[in-house]
């Protein structure tokens, strides 16, 4: 019973670590309204960094696949997006909200087909020759990150493209002192109902049982008469759409996207997937969240320092626990 | 011993490429052949310290450019403070060095417990950290326009090593006797020199217990090696060698950025040579710089020509673009991982022992 | 009548050869019993046949079709189910859930459930508890339970007595006999107590090779057999 109730308290404990972090923030920044506002946005920017990090985390947990290409899907879906939604102007520019909702539905769909299609790709010819060999998996996903990359600069070219948004995402509610974008509010409600999904996807359907078990051990899954290729593969995809949408929606938060988007996105996502613990789907989000917030309550404290903070962050939790706060039960 | 015709085939290409280096400034007398030369005594020593790595450890880092790195802002920094000396460059590549060596015994320490895949993902993430450090903090690293500084004065242009009766320099089959002269030699002894160090370990006891723990890691744990202090060890090495790289290198260049010292696009170069080359073999290292240095400033002429000759196609003149010619490497790079894992030299060496 | 028929089994687990001659004829019905010291290759043996390892082709017969060198997965669905030494329980899943994966359609069969809670009462008593919360014995038997869930003609155990507490041992040999009724079990076994009061036929491995087979019953009787192959002193 002593043992159950540490169990949990230390759940807990790593569940509270983000309020923790809230908590600190609010004292240091002293002013109500602005710790809601960058609160929001932390929230907003760690459900993208989750979108963008769950399927990197999900493949490693099942196959112990490090793809150093992920960013790729995300750079690939921001492009995507913004070359979509820039094609259907005329609809996000018209007064109708249907017309405007239904190019962003669009964008983020052509996102997620491109994210399938190449996610395919990946895992059929990079990938499949390699799995077991980690030194050599490194090097060639890094090598079709850096042909990616060069396929987004000779069709997108080098220079920085506006990304348009529908007219209802403009803009902020207004709350009292306190200012929420709207676009934050719209990224947090889709990461939170992908989340919700793959919850459900996990813990509901035999699909998600069959890649809740083949995360702790492969070989038994193979010997109760189930093909875990197929089901990487499809993970893999999934994993490579999420991504992509995740680009899609960075692109729409950012609004000026440029070719070095996903290696800059690379290094957060790994940062999230390094403190959450590999393999487990909450484990990422809670990863996210905490570099959203950090990010954000950095940014604006000592607004030099955002990047290196996540860095030290992750340091400091691989000293405290080397595999991650939340890390699949293997 | 007899010896297979590709390890014959391998030294003596390393003999004459030495020659070639060693006689470059006589063999190719322009500015940008001596640049070129230059570069790729530099990276034959810093893809040797990361063959030491890759190669005999199986250890992947992506932090090796950072090191280079803080050598080179270390010796950039203490020269532009200093002024041109050799007190500066010292102070400068000795401070390089222990921060490297900090760096690198607490990432050593703290993730080479893990995965091999988890410290390729932290070297990643350090290195990016330090690179952006490097261009916010422009009081003391110049930003993203780096640190322009004085060489010390036997390096400059204007210096004649050697004056003849009527007090002009003299000149050896043609080559003036002058600083770039002295530069470029200081280059090269350094670099020799750094390199031989590391052939020597690989031949010493030290690299036979690395390749030990490469093959079979549990294995050489069983039989008493301490698995993380010997890659903490390496790791380190590793980084004073690309450390001290870097500050011959900034001396040389007397202009340090993060696109001379700090880049990712550093480290994909140093990636793409110690495959192309071969890993675990130390020449692999000399044949991949020489390949890829060589590359980077003459294919791109190539490839301009060959842009405009296929105008009209579609997407093709973008892909054949001289800017695009990472893309080629990188679909070689991907090739050689898949069919030819041991690069050139290693599969030469093979090839010679089985007929 | 032969269920599974091993000629000539050879395995390399990396550069090293751990199987070097397995030959041994697994009849159907009952148990058949593997004998030999630690080492001597029986769990590569097991895992050869499940495809795990692959053996050298042309080796392994399965109700007269050949499966050696295809994939595990298909082997499992041609009707062999695997019980491996550490169990394979899925921590994090529940009883239920480690049950459910194991059936074909996702589906119970009711009365093969009813088996299973008669067979082991503990199950039923931890059914919605995660797997990890289980005592070894209770994890044993989820492991066995998941490969009785369907009908499956030959089922592999390997060592499910280690660790164990001699009731538990004792509960499980009950099982092994309910089950061997209706299905052929391989069992390797280092205790060989528990192995001579269930086994019919037997092999024993010993450096990669079989160097003896023939009935329990024989075996039993020759403790100078027994004392050479198996290092046991009467």
């Amino acid at each position: 019973m002593d043992k159950l109730s540490d169990t949990l308290g230390r759940f807990g404990g790593v569940y509270l670590l983000p309020v923790a972090l809230g908590a600190v923030a609010f004292v240091l920044i002293g002013a109500p309204s602005s710790w809601v506002t960058l609160t929001v946005a932390g929230l907003a920017m760690g459900m993208m960094l989750f979108l963008m990090a769950s399927g990197l985390s999900l493949v490693f947990g099942l196959m112990d696949v490090m793809n150093f290409g992920h960013s790729a899907f995300v750079s690939f879906g921001a492009f995507v997006a913004a070359s979509v939604l820039a094609g259907l102007s005329s609809w996000l520019g018209s007064d109708s909200v249907v017309l405007a909702s239904a190019a962003l539905m669009l964008a983020l769909l052509a996102a997620i087909a491109f994210g399938l299609a190449v996610g395919l790709f990946f895992e059929t010819v990079i990938i499949r020759p390699v799995y077991q060999d980690h030194l050599r998996q490194i090097l060639i996903t890094m090598g079709a990150l850096i042909v990616s990359e060069q396929i987004i600069l000779a069709v997108w070219g080098g220079t920085p493209i506006t990304v348009l948004r529908p007219g209802f995402l403009e803009g902020a509610w207004i709350i009292g002192d306190v200012s929420i974008e709207v676009y934050r509010l719209f990224a947090f409600a889709l990461g939170a109902y992908v989340f919700a999904g793959l919850m459900i996807l996990l813990n509901r359907t035999r699909i998600g049982l069959l890649i809740r078990a083949g995360v702790e051990n492969r070989e038994m899954v193979e010997a109760l008469g189930f093909k875990i290729n197929r089901l990487f593969i499809g993970v893999f995809m999934l994993g490579s759409a999420l991504a992509a949408l995740g680009g899609a929606m960075w692109a729409g938060y950012e609004t000026l996207i440029t070719p070095a988007l996903g290696g800059e996105m690379m290094i957060v996502v790994f940062i999230v997937v390094i403190i959450g613990g590999l393999g487990s789907i909450e484990g990422t989000l809670l990863g996210a969240i905490i570099v959203g917030l950090t990010a954000n309550y950095v940014g604006y404290l000592t607004p030099k320092l955002a990047l290196a903070s996540n860095m030290i962050l992750m340091m400091a939790i691989l000293m405290w626990r080397p595999s991650g706060l939340k890390p699949a039960v293997k | 011993m007899k010896q297979s015709f590709g390890t014959i085939a391998v030294k003596t290409t390393m003999l004459i490429i030495a020659a070639l280096l060693l006689f470059a400034p006589f063999l190719f007398q322009d500015i940008r052949a001596l640049e070129v030369a230059a570069r790729i005594c530099i990276f034959i020593v810093l893809v040797a310290s990361y063959d030491l790595l890759i190669g005999y450890t199986g250890i992947v880092s992506f932090a090796h450019t950072m090191f280079f790195g803080f050598g080179a802002y270390g010796a950039a920094i203490a020269l532009k403070q200093m002024g041109p000396g050799w007190d500066a460059v010292a102070l400068g590549a000795l401070a390089g060095v222990l921060v490297s060596l900090v760096v690198a015994t607490v990432i050593g320490l703290i993730s080479l417990r893990v995965k091999a895949i988890f410290f390729a993902m932290i070297t990643l993430a350090a290195a990016s950290v330090v690179l952006v450090l490097a261009s916010q903090l422009s009081q003391i690293t110049g930003g993203e326009d780096g640190i322009t500084y004085r060489a010390p004065d036997i390096f400059k242009t204007a210096t004649k090593l050697m004056v003849d009766d009527d007090g002009k320099v003299v000149r050896w089959f043609g080559v003036k006797l002058n600083g770039k002269l002295a530069g470029y030699y200081f280059v090269f002894a350094s670099s020799l020199a750094l390199f031989l160090v590391l052939l020597r370990i690989t031949v010493s006891p030290l690299g036979t217990v690395l390749m030990a723990i490469r093959e079979n890691e549990a294995r050489a744990e069983a039989m008493g090696y301490r698995v993380v202090a010997y890659r903490t060890f390496v790791f380190c090495l590793a980084a004073v060698v690309a450390s001290l790289a870097g500050s011959v290198y900034a001396v040389w260049l007397k202009y340090t950025g993060p696109d001379t010292a700090l880049a990712f696009h550093i480290m994909i170069d140093i990636l793409l040579m110690v495959v192309i080359g071969g890993m675990g073999t130390m020449w692999g290292a000399v044949v991949g710089a020489v390949l890829l240095v060589m590359a980077q400033y003459y294919l791109r002429d190539l490839m301009g020509a060959a842009s405009e000759a296929l105008h009209g196609i579609p997407l093709l003149p973008e892909l054949l673009a001289p800017d695009r010619w990472l893309f080629w490497l990188g679909i070689i790079f991907i090739l050689l991982v898949y069919f030819f894992p041991k690069g050139i030299v290693g599969t030469l060496m093979l090839r010679g022992t089985r007929t | 009548m032969t269920l599974l028929s091993v000629r000539k089994m050879k395995t390399n687990i990396g550069q090293y050869a751990v199987l070097h001659d397995v030959s041994f004829d697994v009849p159907e019905g009952g148990v058949f019993v593997l004998l030999g010291r630690n080492g001597a290759g029986k769990t590569t043996t097991l895992r050869s046949i499940m495809g795990l390892w692959q053996p050298s082709p042309g080796s392994v017969q399965f109700k007269g079709q050949d499966i050696a060198g295809m994939a595990t997965a298909d082997i499992s669905r041609l009707g062999i189910a695997f019980v491996p030494e550490n169990m394979g329980i899925f921590g994090g899943l529940t009883v239920e859930e480690n049950l459910v994966l194991a059936t074909a359609k996702g589906k119970f069969d009711q009365a093969r459930l009813r088996r299973i809670y008669e067979l082991f009462p503990a199950l039923e008593q931890f059914w919605s508890k995660q797997a990890w919360s289980l005592s070894g014995g209770q994890k044993q038997m989820l492991s066995v339970a998941r490969a009785i869930i369907e009908p499956r003609a030959l089922i592999l155990i390997d060592e499910p007595t280690k660790g164990l507490a001699p009731s538990i041992v004792a509960a499980m040999g009950e099982a092994f006999r309910e089950i061997a009724q209706s299905a052929t079990i391989l069992l390797v076994e280092q205790n060989f107590n528990f192995a001579r009061n269930l086994g019919r036929d037997m092999a024993v491995i010993e450096d990669g090779r079989v160097v003896h087979s023939g009935t329990m019953a024989d075996f039993s009787a020759d403790t100078d057999l027994q004392g050479q192959l198996l290092g046991l002193s009467a």
